[in-house]
């Protein structure tokens, strides 16, 4: 890696560093006007146009209260808490394939801040330690709910860590690797000059494995209906009920960038990632037919890339927030039995069914 | 038991079907419901842009008209006072000097008017017994709220018909000189 490609990279991961902040901003935004327009509301629309201001206000708001630190809890371990769940919420973007890559004369220049070939288990490995991030705070607390709160998004994040690890593997087996950019790569059949280019998604090849996923996604970023770690109701306010000021913003702000990062992955893993219907098509029109030289054909082709992997993230986001307003919260005992009995045996006759559609040669 | 109604619905208890285990037919039940009021027209009225409209009959707050010519019709007789069943108003008569011909209809005038409007119901029986046609409730103005008790007692300077837009009010707070100027422009 040359020093020019390195300053190119880290202008990538500063862009997606950047984004993924905004994008998380935009979502406390997005899921307020959603929740509203679901419940015949409207929603914030006072602070500046349609409310859009109102993520400002807020972090205005979060930034002037009081820090709070309540008696006999551990200071360390109590600002460790909300750090370690925005660190490790905000490093998990670093290997997601927003683009392919791009063509500067001689340099070419991936859209992805790293490109490493483990980047799947990059992934799960930082996504697993945020719990450590609620597991800490809840603890540090020194209150009972905290604890509860902390204990069960641990076990919670367990159970079903280990159904979307099995779900993946049937992914896995498919793709033949862990990288996440040859996965989306391979996601697109460059034959097919139509509509027809989308059933090379996984999504189709592996229906099953993708509503495990999708299942335990929300429980992973701790979502209705899974979001016992913070029920209201039971336990005040879960593990971030001793929070206050920014500590508390930082907990929100990482639930969000956590949905991002996990839609971004299952876009990649099961919708194609960057690839978009009528790509080659679209291709063939710029370099032909448009009279742009190569490497600006190719770069708007990317571009346009980058925007359909992020309509797929948004689409995926407004998913979890439709879901937020619509499902109740399951019991505990529901959602250990959902994990354990159903979702993991499931997974299980997944990867049998994928190897014997592989070694039958049905699906590639 | 025989159902009187015959809207009574059997509930049987049935072990429940794949469909009905599997959670997810009823939960895109669900979301298409969440996804139809998405789209669905919100009530909301975002107030101090949009009002909503008041009903014709409406009685609001009161106003004290002057005839065609501009005096004042009021001429203190009390019946409003006393038709009030919540004893919201006082007045003190006084009489009509020479040369306020052209502010007071009647010899008689009210020197004093006041209104309560916290003890005020609204009942409009005030209006009712007004015979010379000098109190009226107002279907479209409300007594908007106040900070303290005392803002609440309307006296003249509030209640009657102002004649030039200067002197005018807009929910019973006077008008500023740009309102007024705006007013005089709508007018001319």
């Amino acid at each position: 890696m040359t020093f020019e490609t390195l300053g190119w990279q880290g202008l990538v991961i500063l862009v997606v560093f950047g984004l993924s902040l905004l994008i998380a901003t935009y979502c406390t935004y997005a899921e307020r006007v959603i929740a509203a327009f679901m419940q015949d509301r409207v929603g914030p629309d006072r602070a500046g146009p349609y409310g859009l201001a109102q993520p400002l206000a807020d972090a205005v708001k979060m930034f002037t209260k009081e820090e709070f630190f309540p008696g006999g809890a551990s200071k360390a371990l109590f600002t460790l808490g909300p750090c370690l769940a925005m660190t490790t919420a905000l490093m998990s973007s670093a290997v997601i394939p927003f683009g392919n890559a791009m063509q500067f004369g001689d340099t070419s220049v991936h859209l992805q801040g790293i490109e490493i070939n483990v980047g799947m288990l990059y992934i799960f490995g930082v996504v697993s330690l945020g719990v450590y991030g609620v597991m800490i705070g809840g603890w540090a607390s020194n209150n009972k709910f905290s604890l509860l709160g902390a204990i069960r998004a641990a076990s919670q994040n367990i159970s079903y860590e280990l159904a979307m690890g099995l779900a993946l593997i049937a992914v896995l087996m498919i793709s033949g690797t862990l990288s996440l950019r040859e996965i989306t790569l391979q996601q697109t059949n460059p034959g097919a000059w139509h509509l027809g280019d989308i059933f090379a998604w996984n999504v189709f090849k592996q229906p099953i494995g993708f509503i495990i996923f999708l299942v335990c996604a929300f429980a992973e970023t701790n979502r209705t209906p899974f979001d016992l770690p913070e029920c209201e109701t039971e336990l005040v306010g879960g593990y971030h009920t001793e929070y206050s000021s920014m500590k508390l913003g930082l907990y929100l702000f990482s639930e969000y960038i956590n949905i991002l990062v996990v839609t971004a992955v299952m876009s990649v893993l099961y919708f194609g990632g960057f690839n978009y219907p009528f790509q080659y098509e679209f291709l063939d029109f710029l370099s032909n037919k448009a009279g742009l030289s190569a490497d600006w054909a190719h770069n708007i082709f990317v571009l346009m890339g980058v925007v359909a992997m992020f309509m797929k993230i948004f689409m995926g986001i407004f998913f979890f927030m439709w879901v937020r307003w619509t499902l109740p919260r399951f019991r505990y005992d529901q959602l250990m039995r959902l994990g354990w009995t159903i979702l993991i045996p499931l997974a299980i006759f997944n990867i049998l069914l994928t190897g014997g559609l592989i070694t039958t040669g049905i699906i590639k | 038991m025989q159902s009187l109604s015959n809207r009574a619905k059997i509930l049987e208890k049935k072990p429940m079907t794949l469909a009905e285990r599997a959670y997810l037919p009823a939960i895109f039940q669900g979301l298409s419901i969440t996804l139809r009021h998405f789209f669905t027209k919100k009530a909301t009225i975002r107030y101090p842009e949009e009002t909503r409209p008041f009903s014709p009959v409406f009685r609001g707050l009161h106003v004290l008209k002057r005839d065609e010519q501009g005096r004042e019709r009021c001429t203190a007789c009390g019946l409003c006072a006393v038709a009030c069943p919540a004893e919201a108003i006082t007045m003190v008569a006084g009489e009509r000097k020479k040369g306020e011909q052209n502010l007071y209809r009647e010899e008689k005038y009210a020197v004093s008017y006041e209104i309560n409007m916290l003890r005020c119901i609204f009942c409009g029986l005030c209006e009712e017994a007004c015979p010379k046609a000098a109190v009226y409730l107002q279907a479209d103005k409300m007594a908007p709220p106040r900070f303290e008790r005392d803002e609440f007692i309307y006296g003249k300077d509030r209640l009657v018909e102002p004649v030039a837009p200067d002197t005018r009010s807009k929910r019973g707070i006077q008008l500023t000189a740009e309102q007024a100027d705006k007013l005089r422009t709508q007018l001319a």
